[in-house]
């Protein structure tokens, strides 16, 4: 098992550098550039600008530059925001991408699993159909219109939560980033765990379990949760990214101090060193979570063997 | 029942033990600030995003009253020589940095020389050059920072030599970019000063935290020499560029000034919240510009044309709906020094109609009607405001024989097509760095040659030039009488707008939503609201 | 993108499934699932409505009032008016929001069948020479899939808009490029299973070059999976699109799009209702419909529901 985790981290790397060399040449083949403003800048002025950064070099060498200190674990300075370095601003960041993730994903999971096995067993009754639209709600909304309209109604209306911003520790800033990040997540987990367990509950053994006098909750628990997950769990490393990289819009509408707003800010900005940082830093948290997930899922499934 | 409340009183504890050092009164204001600050360091702040939480923090020689008119900050008194070049200010003997130590002379000259010096590469350098020497030292022309002009005197005596006399001297010294800096403090941690570790303050707040993408915050400064009459103990700089969101907050009642709000919600303000929408002209002109470099737009006729057709009173009252004003003249109404009839061209107070009817002549005599129309590409930068013009104005234009392309880029891309001249018609604005009109008229001054032959044209992006109007503005830069520089100055005016040099469509006004409980804000023409003339009532 | 549809992991299951059945019962597998379609109401249903929008979105502006680029300086943000003939009312600028719809609808669904085409066509191309060649061929470009499945798209799909500017057309080519990776595994597990048949041996035997055998025998068997992948494509396409217009990096003047059209109603959800409940009625009934049809050919599909 270890031995196909190392594996598998060797075989991401060349692929994840490619896609970081990539990006940082079509990130120069865009037009405009980090110092380009509302005010033209005089050229000696945007001369020592681009000089400060390196930036007068040609691309190649910028380029070897940027690997150079990347294997040194520099990621650099940040073009736009000048008093930090990329680091430093991703080091801010990411303690609260993390947070609102995975408390996104740990609520929406576990909901969205208790879902899913309510609607099968009470498959075409009220309690399936109020599920169906509700998660269809959470899965055709656009989740910036969502965000706004909770804003609105939750925070201006009835100010049940605070409409926006962060405090380090602070609970009730969390809710409404959270229920909007866990929406879309927690609709594609219930859908899927309703499948698979309507599956699974129409199998033989179940059949045979029910027969042999096993207790209903019984046969539920032990045999049925535990095999219709799989299909779950093939999901949450994708589920994950779309999480993490989905909180783009809700740190943008509720100014939340992530790091899908800098990503956001810093590709409109030019911010290369920035952008690279950020690339990088996703890519190395779902290399890791996938890695999770293989783990778990082979956990789970007697069946699948790692070689 | 109010879950927040709840929260918020268990929260209470430890939220305001971590957030509020002294008083369990103290009195925190909330300001919405637009846009991440891209640094806290006057020199190399670039916009009122940074200008908000450092004219704060930092004060210059001078400072602005609650008007936006200069008075004096730092200093205690000044000279001026009888040509009008040379300044002499003497500090205040209360004045001393956040960490006791004492504001010095040479505080002021450590600033400009690191604001000019080619390393730090500040964006508004520049705006320091009508300080003698300094413009050289910036571009690499003389490596000795002696030969800028300021000056030490003693530690509480400062000199300054200005290459012409400079009427509005004294109110660019409000700008961040002049500010002084504490110079152990930048000896000891070089560019990591501004940090929120490192950085002094010598004004009324100083800077405790900055969060990038949420928020910048301040408290009070117990050592500003006038803290006793500084009424809020805590400032919050808000980050969120979504203006929506942000007025939502603001009904929320998070945040306590707002300042902007989406024109489309101005209706909703009135309302609901009368007399809290705070809308007032300040100094800055939205035009649009026309590359003249390339036919067709080099031709005077065709821009006279494009200038008639836009109908500038539906733009301010219908389009933005927050009423403002139609512009015809390139220098705002209201600006200092600059006495005189404001600019009007013949045809401004025809009814639009006519207007329409002779800007479609125009064109037609130059072969160009709704059937055979001339094709534009109209450039502007990413905005729900630049781009309700740029489709009222396409449409305008339509009518007489205009076919308009709209594109719209990220703002670094569209000044960059602007800068390159790669572009037909495009979006631009000014916010007046100082009061004056020489800051205006110099956007339309021919560029400067460079050493590999190509011209620099900076702000001037439609590459207007007229030998006269650039002779007229040199005269007016050394003119030592007021009215007479301010005569050259409207000659000038008047050339570049008869030639319709760029095609200023309104005046600008300043958008605040400013809560009830806040007093000390008022309009001004700068648009700069220090925090330390406020107060907030509970 | 947006992954709405947890398309992936279905498409993987129908992925599975068709490699362990050798062709022509894949090949009915795919009958039998569409003809099971047409028997669940709410799919049909749902199929026809989206028909309807696809159609009232295409030829309706022919009939409407107003052009959706006209501006109507005398009804500027205005309620639904139907005495000059503004049905939805008009948007900031005076433009009538239903041909704005109109033309909104009909963005969306170019720029989702755009990038669904650009994905299929890379899919398949790149699952057919993987599954035709084998062996470590097949093992690199299928290990490559899989990494790929482990990038963060969103971050690309913003850096490839940063680029191509505002083309739609250019920039839905890039996600649909960005998009294949299912596509390729569908086709690799339906080309492996086709090769073993004995015509594709035949054609070989006689001396057919690889490309033709793919082109001709190959191919032409995917049109079952490229109708699956396709429904659960286009809402995906379309919620993204709608993301990336609320960034700001829609599409450009005076064409609109319905992320486009929505993202400026938000703003003003309470003053100008009718700005974002007319566009989002529409965004939400073709995806609930979208949507529906994606749930039932995934019943369709699963034998086990017969």
């Amino acid at each position: 098992m270890l031995n196909y985790a190392l594996k598998r981290v060797l075989s991401m790397l060349p692929v994840a550098f490619i896609a970081v060399t990539a990006c940082f040449f079509v990130m120069r083949l865009a037009p405009g550039g980090p110092f380009d403003r509302e005010r033209a800048l005089p050229a000696e002025i945007k001369a020592n600008l681009l000089a400060a950064y390196n930036m007068d070099q040609p691309l190649p060498v910028q380029y070897l530059l940027y690997v150079w200190r990347l294997l040194h674990g520099d990621l650099g300075p940040s073009m736009v925001v000048k008093t930090y370095s990329v680091s430093e601003l991703l080091g801010l960041g990411l303690p609260f991408t993390l947070t609102l993730g995975f408390s996104a994903f740990i609520i929406a999971t576990t909901m969205g699993i208790l879902a899913g096995v309510l609607a099968a067993l009470y498959q075409n009754k009220w309690p399936d159909y109020v599920l169906v639209l509700v998660v269809m709600v959470g899965v055709v909304v656009p989740n910036f219109l969502t965000a706004h309209i909770l804003q609105l109604v939750f925070g201006v209306y009835l100010d049940w939560f605070p409409a926006g911003g962060y405090f380090p520790g602070s609970i009730p800033h969390l809710v409404m980033p959270i229920t909007v990040l866990s929406l879309a997540h927690l609709a594609r987990v219930s859908r899927l765990m309703r499948g698979s367990m309507i599956e699974v509950l129409g199998t033989n053994y179940i059949r045979t379990a029910k027969a042999k006098g096993i207790g209903a909750r019984l046969v539920l628990i032990r045999h049925a949760i535990k095999p219709a997950l799989l299909p779950v769990v093939s999901y949450l490393g994708p589920g994950l990214s779309y999480l993490l990289t989905g909180s783009l819009v809700v740190e943008q509408v509720f100014g939340l101090p992530g790091i899908g707003k800098y990503f956001i800010q810093a590709a409109l900005n030019r911010d290369y060193g920035l952008v690279l940082g950020t690339v990088i830093l996703y890519m190395v948290i779902i290399l890791v979570l996938n890695l999770i997930v293989d783990l778990l899922y082979a956990w789970l499934d007697p069946k699948v063997k790692y070689s | 029942m109010k879950i927040k409340q709840i929260f918020g009183a268990a929260l209470g504890a430890s939220t305001i033990a971590l957030m509020m050092s002294s008083t369990a009164m103290a009195v925190t204001l909330n300001l919405h600030n637009g846009g991440d600050p891209r640094t806290l360091d006057p020199a190399k702040q670039s916009g009122n995003w940074e200008d908000r939480p450092i004219s704060d923090c930092i004060e210059g020689l001078m400072t602005i009253d609650v008007k936006g008119e200069p008075i004096l900050g730092q200093a205690k008194s000044y000279d001026v020589s009888e040509d009008g070049l040379t300044y002499t200010f003497h500090l205040r003997d209360d004045i001393v940095w956040s960490d006791g130590t004492p504001v010095t002379a040479q505080d002021f000259v450590t600033g400009l020389e690191r604001l000019v010096n080619p390393k730090t590469a500040a964006e508004y350098a520049y705006l320091a050059g009508f300080i003698a020497g300094a413009n050289d030292y910036n571009s690499g022309a003389s490596t000795d920072p002696s030969t800028i002009g300021i000056k030490a005197v003693d530690d509480k005596t400062v000199q300054y030599t200005l290459l012409s006399p400079t009427p509005y001297f004294l109110g660019a010294l409000t700008h961040p970019s002049l500010y002084p800096v504490p110079t152990a403090d930048v000896q000891a941690n070089g560019e990591d000063w501004a940090s929120t570790t490192h950085i002094l303050c010598n004004a009324a707040f100083k800077i405790t935290e900055w969060v990038p993408g949420s928020y910048v915050r301040s408290v009070k400064n117990d050592k500003y020499y006038d803290a006793a009459n500084v009424k809020i103990d805590e400032v919050f700089y808000h980050v969120l560029e979504d203006n929506a969101a942000a007025l939502n907050r603001y009904r929320a009642g998070e945040f306590d000034l707002l300042s902007d709000f989406p024109t489309d919600q101005y209706q909703l303000l009135q309302d609901q919240y009368p007399g809290e929408a705070h809308v007032s002209p300040i100094l800055a002109v939205y035009y649009y510009v026309l590359n003249q470099e390339k036919p067709p737009l080099d031709d005077v006729e065709i821009r006279k044309a494009l200038s008639m057709a836009i109908e500038r009173d539906v733009i301010g009252r219908d389009i933005l709906g927050t009423g403002d004003l139609p512009a015809y003249s390139w220098v705002p109404p209201g600006t200092a020094s600059y006495e005189g009839e404001t600019y009007k061209n013949d045809w401004q107070d025809l009814p639009y109609e006519e207007k329409v009817k002779q800007a479609a002549a125009i064109m037609a005599s130059k072969g160009y009607t709704p059937a055979n129309p001339l094709s534009l590409q109209l450039r502007y930068n990413t905005n729900d405001n630049h781009r309700r013009i740029a489709v009222a104005i396409g449409a305008m234009w339509e009518a007489i024989g205009v076919k308009v392309d709209l594109f719209n880029a990220e703002t670094g891309v569209h000044y960059d097509a602007l800068d390159a001249g790669d572009y037909q018609v495009g979006r631009a604005g000014w916010i007046m760095d100082y009061n004056d009109a020489s800051n205006m008229l110099d956007l339309l001054r021919t560029g400067t040659k460079q050493a590999d032959g190509k011209i620099a044209w900076g702000n001037n992006y439609g590459r207007y030039s007229n030998p006269e109007y650039d002779s007229l503005l040199d005269q007016a830069a050394k003119e030592l009488d007021l009215v007479k520089r301010a005569g050259l100055m409207h000659q000038a005016e008047k050339i570049a707008m008869d030639e319709y040099g760029a095609i200023p469509i309104y005046d600008y006004v300043s958008k605040w939503v400013v809560s009830p409980k806040i007093s000390g804000f008022e309009d001004n023409a700068v648009d700069r609201h220090f925090v330390r003339y406020m107060s907030k009532a509970e | 993108m947006a992954g709405i549809t947890a398309k992936d992991v279905v498409l993987t299951r129908y992925a599975d499934t068709l490699q362990k059945l050798d062709a022509p019962k894949g090949r009915s597998l795919t009958q039998d699932a569409l003809r099971r379609l047409m028997r669940n109401r709410a799919a049909v249903i749902s199929i026809a409505i989206v028909v309807l929008i696809v159609l009232i979105a295409f030829i309706g502006p022919y009939f409407a009032p107003w052009e959706y680029s006209k501006v109507d300086w005398t009804a500027i943000r205005k309620p639904p008016d139907f005495s000059k003939a503004h049905y939805f009312g008009t948007d900031a600028n005076g433009r009538d929001l239903l041909a704005r719809c109109l033309q909104g609808t009909q963005m969306s669904l170019i720029v989702a069948a755009v990038a669904t085409i650009v994905s299929v066509v890379i899919g398949t191309f790149y699952g057919a020479i993987s599954g035709y060649f084998g062996g470590r061929i097949d093992a690199v470009m299928m290990r490559f899939v899989d990494i790929m499945y482990a990038m963060p798209y969103v971050l690309f799909v913003i850096i490839l808009v940063v680029i191509f500017g505002r083309s739609p057309v250019l920039l839905f080519v890039g996600i649909g490029a960005l998009e294949w990776l299912t596509m390729a595994r569908i086709v690799r597990g339906q080309t492996l299973s086709l090769k073993e048949r004995e015509f594709i041996e035949a054609a070989r035997a006689g001396g057919a070059k690889s490309q033709t055998i793919i082109g001709r025998h190959i191919v032409p068997n995917l049109t079952g999976p490229v109708v699956i992948y396709a429904t659960l494509t286009v809402p995906e396409i379309i919620i993204t699109e709608s993301f990336l217009s609320y960034l700001g990096l829609g599409v450009q003047e005076p064409q609109t799009s319905l992320g486009t059209l929505i993202s400026a109603g938000a703003q003003v959800a309470e003053s100008q209702t009718w700005l974002l409940a007319f566009p989002a009625v529409i965004l939400v009934t073709l995806l609930l419909c979208l949507t529906y049809i994606g749930d039932g050919l995934r019943d369709a599909l699963d034998p086990k529901d017969r």
